[in-house]
């Protein structure tokens, strides 16, 4: 078994159904935000704001946030262990990507969470 | 007569110091097919110094492994008009990705070590063993057809991107084809232990399906496949 200290999950199937999940969970908030700005008649900053106070809307952009931050950490994962041969360099690239998604979602939970509607 | 134009890698690590592609005319009878293996045994008497390996000459010890206008296949099963763009040159290269030991042969010390990690013999811990021999259903050994004919002969593992960039790490589509030939045996009973030394990150899951694997393999086999029942039996393992 070869053994993995920066990547996500604790197995290779740990890892497999990890980004499975966390793709179903991109898409699906994906596809209601193309819904929301193709179905909206105009979209303004009173209309966005009512959509963010939700509830509802918080836990799913939270979800997707955290679905991008365990995606993107398995992936960039893969990417730099297939490309980046020295160990240094790819032990660096894959903390300042792991520490910008980490970014992504306290900013995301900052931003989202103190939403109310008008 | 006609003239085929051929192109080889040549690298001689005593004498050069770095490989090149060497032309070569040759010219064989009109209308009459042959196998790549025919041509470069042709070349060598055009030239001693270039070096390859075969041996069978039929497509089952699997030594002359190489790539031939850009596919990897075995010289000595794969006629002259199978190339493409054979019509008008012919080029011949070691089996990508491996390192080279001199023109046309390579290391295939690496390939070896990953075979070895998967335990490529049966592993039976019956306290018992039956008197004679281990006996399997007709359906149980027909779950080893297109698993147990694969010859090692590294085109598949050479064709495989994840092959190359992990080739310390990864398996490879040859070494999980016979992981597979292993798990789905009857007769094996360290089915847990195996699936246990795969589930890591690199071993298996590395395969992201791209089946250069089964384009090249000259036996016709489906390591792809093999690979994914892999997966199926280490996730049904985990959930």
């Amino acid at each position: 078994m070869v053994s993995s200290a920066s990547t996500f999950g604790r197995t290779g199937s740990h890892d497999f159904i990890l980004l499975r999940a966390t793709a179903i969970i991109m898409a699906l908030y994906t596809i209601f935000m193309v819904s929301f700005f193709v179905s909206a008649d105009a979209v303004t900053h009173a209309s966005l704001t009512n959509l963010f106070a939700h509830l509802g809307m918080k836990i799913f952009t939270m979800l997707a946030l955290t679905a991008i931050l365990i995606h993107g950490w398995i992936g960039i994962f893969q990417v730099l262990t297939d490309y980046v041969k020295k160990a240094g360099l790819r032990a660096f690239l894959q903390f300042v990507v792991c520490v910008a998604l980490i970014v992504y979602w306290l900013v995301g939970l900052l931003v989202v969470w103190p939403v109310e509607g008008v | 007569m006609k003239k085929l134009n051929v192109s080889v890698y040549r690298y001689n690590p005593d004498v050069d110091n770095a490989p090149y592609m060497k032309d070569y005319t040759i010219e064989v009878e009109k209308d009459r097919d042959m196998m790549v293996l025919d041509l470069l045994l042709l070349l060598k008497e055009q030239d001693p110094t270039l070096a390859f390996r075969r041996s069978c000459r039929e497509g089952v010890c699997g030594s002359d492994g190489l790539n031939m206008n850009g596919k990897n296949g075995l010289a000595c099963i794969t006629p002259l008009s199978a190339l493409k763009g054979g019509d008008k040159k012919i080029v011949i290269r070691p089996l990508p990705g491996m390192p080279v030991i001199r023109d046309l042969i390579v290391d295939l010390s690496q390939f070896f070590a990953q075979y070895e990690k998967i335990k490529p013999y049966l592993i039976n811990d019956d306290k018992t063993p039956p008197a004679r021999e281990r006996l399997q259903s007709i359906e149980d050994r027909a779950k080893l057809d297109g698993l147990y004919e694969c010859i090692l002969c590294a085109c598949c593992s050479s064709s495989c991107p994840s092959f190359w960039w992990n080739p310390d790490k990864f398996i490879g589509p040859a070494g999980l084809l016979n992981a597979y030939r292993f798990l789905i045996d009857s007769r094996d009973t360290a089915t847990e232990e195996r699936l246990s030394e795969l589930d890591d990150a690199f071993s298996v899951f590395r395969c992201h399906g791209i089946m250069n694997c089964v384009n090249v393999c000259p036996k016709g086999l489906n390591p792809t496949k093999a690979i994914g029942n892999i997966k199926s039996m280490l996730l049904s393992r985990a959930i």
